[in-house]
């Protein structure tokens, strides 16, 4: 941590601090990306920080199909996929530093603790790529017993992959959606035996096409309009009570292990520790399609913003991101232009900021979350109340999944009237 | 043989063990679970209380006002987290506003004479963020908040540094009295002291009749608690307590030592009747969310980091149950509630002091060790994550595992080489806070996993 090439000098107190151009909060798929497209395009140093041991961030132990094809033109697992946008960091010249904890802001630097002493990382721009976790079961208000084979979906995957733990009896498996059927693959693979799905809604949100490709989808039946409100058990699970979420009626599921998939929060403690704009439906920062949030020179990308896309619309982020980084080192502008605002039954939509300077949106599509099924979707734009764009999408709104709308839904936007709203016909 | 046997390892047992581990005797604690401050200790809202409330004249009044003294000095010298934050009796109804003179008199009564009324605009001015509708309040400025779970490790430690033993996992099942010692029966084997120590908890009436007494029966109440998220924490510095009998049904909400806050307890109806029913109900934790948005509202934008139930000995007593029966060389300290955090330390400087009238010599030891110093789970104060000599000197205090509650490497470590080290994931997580952050393991419940069982392997 002394060595001055990688540009640490002790500034007293025990405190070191880090000089860098960019500063990067997140080895993830978007902070690796937004690294390895800074790095040697800018004229000092790119570092991207990261508090777990090894960079990569969730996909190092999602170990099946599904990432890769979107950013890399390629079609891999996900700790291989993880491995790779490390490495074109690397090989690119960004600075990977792993092991080290950001805890907060020192004005407009940032403060982390790691094993070479605690660190002030002072940059040009920061930009926070923190992603995402599932909420545990507390936050779900689902009550009963404390006892053991209670699990989040990354838990479990971070158990079976990174530790090679094995399961036995039966699970069920909270949420169905991507994650619900990634971690019934990975009990079954671990030696469990999935016995139910569970999902709030009317139908299972699509299962994605990998767990049909190994027929590893077999057998697991979805209860949809069901919600686990109870754990049983006093040491180790017994079972979970499950409500009909129509009748009301509830009944008893003998089980060993809970897996509580999705229900996804960003892991936004620096986003409101720097005080930025909140958007109440992500709970991420706002931004706009440049990535900036309302604080100049700090961005956030990736799943921080809009949890959860997959991996790879992540990746993408990163590679715009880069772009407007890019930009604001040669001529800072602050973020300014309308809000666009989610109406029912959307959650959240992103951006949430239509920036007159801003150029094409990531792969040109608006992001949003909808709790309800819409087969048939109408988008509505309006901006003061009138109406600027009505088109039919030819996709179903699906909950538990990204939904996304071509930008050209917002051509007829003005950028300098007021809000935007968006819903559905 | 054992010269005293002390039954139950809560944060009283362990404060009586410490006690009696400073005489020149010797002292084995028997508990029934795997740990120390594994039952009620470690549920309830870590109020450190100076006993304004309680009824006049009554031992339990007593022991509060100087268990709080005593715990004080205890937590500087050892390094329990602890904070003043005071608190604020808050006043919602005509009724309330009117019953809080009253309440004035009896802390004053009760030796604790620096309450202070509050008007509606104080009461706001010390909460900023409490809900619409207070009409007045009283303030009760030495009312501070307290790690319970150090509280407990803290005595058992120093017992043990003073040459306690402590026996895990034994279930005292019966007890044989012969002249000259006592055998305690339990489910893995006997035990053979001088003197048995009663601090059982929720099992001490149980044992009590073992001795042939039928002098108090406790009915355990569940309480019920929410923790919120540290963000939530900004909205509350001083701890809001119901008024007594009030429209509030018991409800305190309270900062935390940990950076939380806290709201409970809500407490069943009915009484439970299986002894280990920490289950919360949907019931329970509605009631504390809708207590909650009344009290502090911006608090329910916040996530819930955590539930849990406690359960509390309420006994059929109007007071605590203290007593020593030399004839039997036995001692009782039991129906001792809610209030058992904060007295613990008196209760157990009681016990000696009735031992010493019963003729047993209670002159303690030369050359006792040292107050332990304990690891700080505190946000006030400094933790070895952020404290560079602390990582200068060892590197694994700034390789942290346990992110949203920055636990590190180095503290998982000390805590399994302490003189009361954890035996599972639960007790790693009193012992250094792992897992009771935001994410509740979602990043680092694999990692904390596999150095317990690691640990486990080596022991």
């Amino acid at each position: 941590m002394t060595d001055t090439a990688a540009g640490v000098f002790d500034v007293g107190d025990g405190r070191r601090e880090l000089r860098a151009t960019v500063a990067i909060v997140g080895a993830g798929p978007a902070g690796l990306t937004a690294a390895r497209h800074l790095a040697g395009q800018v004229p000092g140093r790119v570092v991207v920080l990261d508090r777990e041991h090894r960079a990569g961030g969730v996909p190092r132990y999602c170990d099946h199909l599904g990432y890769g094809r979107r950013d890399l033109g390629r079609f891999t697992t996900g700790p291989k996929y993880a491995a790779r946008l490390n490495e074109l960091a690397v090989r690119a010249g960004a600075l990977v530093r792993t092991g080290v904890t950001v805890t907060g802001w020192d004005g407009a630097g940032l403060r982390a603790t790691s094993p070479d002493g605690l660190l002030t990382i002072r940059a040009d721009a920061v930009l926070l790529a923190t992603g995402a976790r599932e909420r545990p079961r507390s936050a779900r208000r689902v009550y009963g017993s404390r006892p053991d084979g209670v699990l989040t979906g990354g838990t479990l995957q971070q158990l079976v992959h990174l530790q090679g733990k094995r399961f036995s009896g039966r699970a069920v498996v909270v949420g169905a959606e991507q994650v619900g059927w990634s971690a019934a693959a990975t009990l079954r693979a671990a030696g469990a035996e999935p016995v139910a799905l569970t999902s709030v809604h009317a139908q299972p949100e699509s299962p994605p096409p990998w767990t049909a490709v190994g027929g590893r989808r077999g057998g697991i039946p979805v209860q949809t309009r069901t919600r686990v409100i109870r754990l049983l058990g006093h040491d180790r699970l017994t079972g979970v009570e499950v409500q009909d979420l129509d009748s009301g009626e509830r009944r008893v599921v003998p089980c060993e292990l809970v897996v509580f998939t999705a229900d996804w929060i960003p892991e936004h403690e620096l986003a409101r520790t720097a005080g930025l704009s909140m958007d109440p439906g992500s709970l991420g920062p706002v931004t706009d399609a440049s990535f900036r949030t309302s604080r100049p020179g700090v961005f956030a990308a990736g799943n921080l913003v809009h949890p959860v896309e997959v991996a790879d619309v992540a990746a993408l982020d990163g590679r715009a991101a880069a772009r407007a980084i890019l930009r604001h080192l040669q001529e800072p502008v602050a973020s300014a232009g309308p809000r666009l605002i989610a109406e029912e039954p959307f959650r959240w939509v992103w951006p949430q900021v239509m920036a007159a300077d801003d150029g094409p949106l990531s792969r040109d599509r608006l992001l949003l979350w909808s709790d309800r099924h819409v087969r048939f979707p109408v988008v509505e734009v309006r901006q003061g109340g009138e109406l600027v764009s009505r088109r039919r999408v030819a996709w179903p709104v699906s909950p538990g999944r990204v939904f996304r709308v071509p930008s050209t839904h917002l051509d007829r936007v003005r950028p300098r009237d007021g809000d935007i709203h968006i819903g559905l016909g | 043989m054992y010269d005293f046997a002390v039954i139950g390892g809560g944060v009283v047992g362990c404060a009586i063990a410490r006690e009696l581990a400073a005489l020149d005797a010797s002292v084995v604690l028997v508990e029934a679970r795997g740990d120390v401050g594994d039952g009620p200790s470690k549920a309830g809202t870590g109020v450190l209380q100076t006993g304004f409330d309680a009824i006049a004249d009554s031992l339990e009044g007593r022991l509060v006002a100087r268990g709080h003294l005593l715990l004080t000095d205890f937590a500087e010298r050892t390094g329990i987290p602890i904070e003043r934050t005071g608190a604020v009796v808050v006043a919602w109804t005509a009724d309330e506003l009117a019953e809080l003179p009253r309440l004035a008199e009896q802390a004053a009564r009760n030796g604790y004479p620096h309450t202070r009324p509050l008007d509606v605009r104080e009461v706001y001015s010390a909460l900023p963020a409490l809900g619409w509708g207070a009409l007045g309040g009283l303030a009760v400025p030495d009312e501070s908040i307290i790690c319970p779970w150090t509280t407990t490790l803290a005595l058992a430690t120093d017992a043990v540094h003073r040459g306690a033993e402590l026996v895990f996992d034994h279930r005292v099942e019966g007890v044989d009295v012969a002249p000259g010692h006592t055998l305690l029966r339990t489910n893995a084997g006997a035990i053979a002291c001088r003197w048995v120590v009663n601090a059982a908890g929720l099992g001490a009436d149980l044992i009590d009749q073992f001795f042939g007494h039928d002098r108090f029966r406790l009915r355990p109440r569940r309480g019920e608690f929410v923790v919120f998220d540290e963000f939530a924490r900004q909205l509350v510095d001083t701890i809001v307590l119901p008024v007594p009998g009030g429209s509030g049904a018991g409800v305190v909400v309270a900062p935390t030592v940990h950076g939380n806050v806290l709201v409970g307890p809500a407490i069943g109806a009915g009484d439970v009747t299986n002894r280990a029913d920490t289950d919360t109900t949907a019931e329970g934790i509605d009631a504390l969310l809708d207590r909650a948005a009344a009290v502090l509202p911006q608090v329910v934008h916040e996530e819930i980091t955590a539930t849990f139930a406690g359960l509390q000995a309420s006994s059929d007593q109007p007071d605590v149950t203290i007593a020593v029966h030399p004839e039997q060389r036995y001692v009782v300290a039991g129906g001792i509630g809610a209030t058992g955090l904060t007295a613990a330390m008196a209760i157990a400087e009681h016990v000696v002091g009735l031992l010493g009238e019963a003729g047993v010599d209670v002159t303690a030891r030369q050359g006792l060790p040292a107050a332990p110093t304990m690891a700080n789970l505190g946000g006030a104060g400094r933790r070895t994550h952020s404290d560079s000599g602390s990582i200068a000197l060892d590197p694994s205090y700034g390789d942290l595992v346990c992110f949203c509650e920055r636990v590190s490497a180095g503290d998982i470590r000390d805590a399994f080489e302490s003189a009361v080290p954890p035996r599972d994931v639960d007790g790693l997580r009193r012992r250094t806070r792992a897992m009771n952050g935001r994410c509740q393991g979602f990043y680092c419940a694999a990692e904390i996993a596999r150095r317990v069982t690691e640990r486990g392997r080596e022991s």
